[in-house]
């Protein structure tokens, strides 16, 4: 079993005109990998109607059904994030409810709100309601504004994981670029912040220092837009681990912060 | 049989890195089915005279059959012209020049006249893109990154000079091969330790619209796993003779 928590999809209403390409590829390399499911979101339109990191309300909705409508087609294989815009808290709950609801089994927050806001307390609320994880976007040491997000970094999503104990976080992207040796020192006594090992980032030391720091029962293993820097993490772990903890990396972890019966062997 | 022209030996200076000694980089070539490396000596790249490595290298080549050295030569230190005739001499495959981290224009007249005497010299000139994502970078680690309009530049320079340039993404690859004449296109190889597989499959389109000639075999390790190239390959469907001609052949047209 092999569990991906972070992937994405596209649809019609994107800027991709080879949407269906990109989603072909992720399932065609995600069968050669081996992955048994591949947990994803999708941020609105893209940039398409609204930017990628702040998505309007319909987009989000908009993004959220194309989700939905991949999970159905593909059942076996895709489950989803429920992408929220914490601006429009009214609307980013109903989402939510409305997405789980339907089969949804996370709540993705990209970069539209920093994650020590307040307005992130009503969405982190409804997380521990339903017992669903946050898989929060991360730059790694943020030190300063990036355009076209308003990104967070480790010291602000474990300020929020701090406010909300008993609510799975789960840092995005470890070598999604940045500083994660900074991220890896902020989560080390955050016991609900799951470190996530995606991204294009393959930095030798970089698996060494995730175990050191989170341990093997606070690692996730995903891909994000790189599957081949995916597959390669896994490969190396393979050498770092026993079979053990090398299962929970690939799944046991994930089985256990996402809701019972998420997964098919769960 | 698999060669990686793109790993380094000794210590990173802005962060650290395991496996960066001779027999951690054999236990990686042997976990990654990696049958030759070619080395350069990492810290040297940083140090005023980055040449002062070179003898290590060469010393560590010969202790290990499977290393075969690439030294670095700074065209901007007097009599640079030995270090390049000491490397043909050597039996190095190439040189490596990264002006950026060197302080040289990296295009200018120095650069042009490395590359016109390494095409003399029949050795291919290696130079990086990066070596290290720009987000990530330690603070003082101000080195811009190559820019693609010296690459097209030197490959203009002098009509045998032969280049490999690694640690290039997708676009960096685009424009400079569109940007060249097939002629000097057919002069430059590209490692493919920067490009990305699936699902956006650069590397896949970049064989099918540029060519599977123009790559070989790379993986920027101790600094990146090594494994990230060979699961590159292993998601593409390649036919044997493809894969062979990325991981070996193609390295065989860089140093003829």
């Amino acid at each position: 079993m092999l569990i991906d928590v972070h992937a994405h999809f596209y649809h019609a209403r994107t800027p991709r005109a080879d949407w269906r390409e990109r989603n072909d590829s992720r399932l065609a390399a995600g069968s050669k990998i081996g992955i048994s499911v591949h947990v994803a979101s999708i941020l609105g339109s893209f940039g398409f109607t609204s930017p990628t990191y702040f998505p309007s309300p319909r987009d989000v909705t908009a993004g959220n059904d194309a989700l939905l409508a991949l999970q159905h087609a593909h059942p076996d294989r895709i489950r989803g994030y429920v992408c929220v815009n914490p601006n429009y808290t009214a609307h980013a709950r109903a989402e939510i409810v409305r997405c789980l609801d339907a089969g949804m089994i996370g709540i993705k927050l990209a970069a539209s709100r920093r994650a020590d806001d307040p307005l992130l307390d009503p969405i982190a609320v409804l997380a521990l309601q339903r017992r669903v994880p946050v898989l929060q976007h991360i730059w790694q040491h943020r030190r300063g504004d990036r355009p076209g997000q308003e990104a967070s970094d480790a010291g602000e999503l474990c300020t929020l994981a701090r406010r909300h104990p008993d609510v799975a976080f789960i840092l995005a992207h470890i070598g999604g670029g940045g500083d994660w040796l900074h991220s890896l020192h902020a989560v080390a006594d955050v016991p609900n912040v799951h470190v996530d090992l995606s991204g294009s980032g393959v930095d030798g030391g970089m698996l060494e220092a995730c175990l050191a720091s989170a341990g093997v029962n606070r690692l996730l293993w995903g891909s994000d837009i790189t599957m081949d820097t995916a597959w390669a993490k896994l490969r190396y772990l393979e050498t770092l681990l026993s079979r053990d903890d090398l299962a929970l990396v690939r799944w046991k972890n994930a089985a256990r912060i996402f809701p019972a019966g998420a997964f098919p062997a769960d | 049989m698999r060669t990686d022209c793109n790993a380094f030996l000794g210590a990173y200076p802005w962060r650290k890195v395991p496996g960066t000694s001779p027999d951690a980089l054999v236990k990686a070539l042997d976990r990654t089915a990696i049958d030759v490396a070619w080395i350069t000596h990492l810290p040297s790249l940083f140090w005023r005279d980055p040449t002062e490595g070179n003898a290590w290298l060469y010393h560590t080549a010969r202790a290990e059959k499977r290393f075969k050295p690439v030294p670095t030569v700074h065209p901007g230190l007097p009599q640079w012209e030995q270090v390049l005739a000491d490397a043909a001499n050597g039996g190095a495959p190439a040189v490596r020049c990264d002006p950026l981290y060197l302080g040289l224009e990296p295009a200018g007249g120095e650069m042009r006249v490395l590359a016109a005497a390494c095409g003399a010299a029949r050795l291919s000139l290696m130079l990086a893109v990066r070596l290290e994502d720009g987000r990530q970078r330690h603070a003082h680690d101000r080195v811009g990154e190559l820019p693609a309009a010296a690459v097209r530049a030197l490959i203009r320079s002098d009509p045998e000079v032969r280049l490999l340039v690694t640690h290039a993404d997708r676009a960096f690859v685009e424009e400079v091969h569109f940007g060249s004449t097939p002629e000097e296109a057919r002069r430059i190889w590209w490692d493919i330790c920067w490009i990305w597989g699936p699902p956006e499959d650069h590397l896949a389109t970049l064989l099918d619209t540029i060519g599977v000639e123009r790559f070989v075999f790379g993986t920027g390790q101790p600094l990146r796993l090594p494994e990230t190239s060979v699961a590159k390959l292993d998601l593409l469907d390649l036919s044997a003779e493809k894969r062979d001609a990325i991981e070996s052949k193609n390295l065989q047209g860089l140093t003829a």
